[in-house]
């Protein structure tokens, strides 16, 4: 009983040892990665960001920063006077700010996305779209991972 | 060797209608960020691009990065005008390169 307890103990200890090394990494890493809004106002241009027409459907609560399925629609007739040319998705915290970039046409007939993405910690997400008439458009999203991505050490001998 | 895939749509579709594609390919995704058991990061091993044509035309382009899940996967819509064949292209790290081709009945 005693052992048992001893031993989770150090356990506890090792995974505290270790979360306090990635709590020092990872500030590094951020100052090299540049802000979310920069990346925003980068991917607009001249152009302003508009809420609205964009859908970023994720979970609000993550167990698993490993596979988090993600979504995007966009509200767009989709015809070639009238249609999103490109997305974008950006996060606020992993070590670097691009997860996707998607080209799009008339030919997609409607626009509705999937894939699954990597976070490394609770973070935002900003979807933008830009159509073809070169407005941008954005949604953004706050995700609570419990389990982050990207820091597990292999196990693989 | 081939990676393999797993390509979805429906065998059939109406002309004009907007059918949806999901691939998904075996791929590790390494980020790059990932320590190995040295303690120094694993190299970045990542799929980087994936093309969509239809009939020869791109219809659905991605840019992935590391922030993209292991086994990549992707859904996406494309009207089926006319019968023909998709194609699917992935490209990534380390000269990866793998193309499939699916034929589309359209009625």
């Amino acid at each position: 009983m005693s052992l048992q307890r001893s031993s989770r103990r150090r356990l506890l200890l090792q995974a505290g040892a270790a979360a306090a090394v990635q709590v020092v990494v990872r500030p590094a890493r951020a100052q090299e990665a540049p802000a979310l809004a920069t990346l925003v106002a980068q991917f607009a241009g001249p152009q302003k960001v508009r809420a609205g027409r964009v859908k970023l459907e994720i979970a609000q609560m993550v167990d698993n920063g490993n596979v988090v399925p993600m979504r995007v629609t966009v509200e767009s007739p989709m015809t070639s006077a009238d249609h999103v040319s490109e997305i974008a998705v950006f996060n606020e915290k992993n070590p670097q700010r691009d997860v996707a970039r998607f080209q799009l046409g008339p030919r997609a007939g409607k626009v509705d996305v999937a894939t699954r993405i990597r976070l490394a910690t609770s973070q935002q997400l900003v979807a933008l779209a830009r159509m073809n008439d070169g407005t941008v458009w954005s949604d953004s999203v706050d995700v609570i991972v419990i389990t982050a991505a990207c820091l597990e050490t292999t196990t693989a001998s | 060797m081939a990676a393999r895939t797993l390509i979805q749509f429906p065998a059939t579709a109406r002309r004009g209608e907007a059918i949806q594609v999901r691939v998904t390919i075996a791929h590790g995704m390494e980020s790059g960020f990932r320590p190995g058991m040295d303690g120094k990061p694993i190299p970045r091993d990542i799929l980087r691009r994936f093309t969509c044509r239809y009939n020869g035309e791109t219809v659905f382009g991605a840019e992935l990065s590391p922030a993209i899940a292991a086994n990549p996967f992707l859904s996406f819509h494309l009207v089926a005008d006319q019968s023909g064949t998709l194609e699917f292209e992935w490209q990534g790290d380390r000269g990866f390169a793998q193309v499939e081709r699916r034929p589309l009945q359209v009625a």
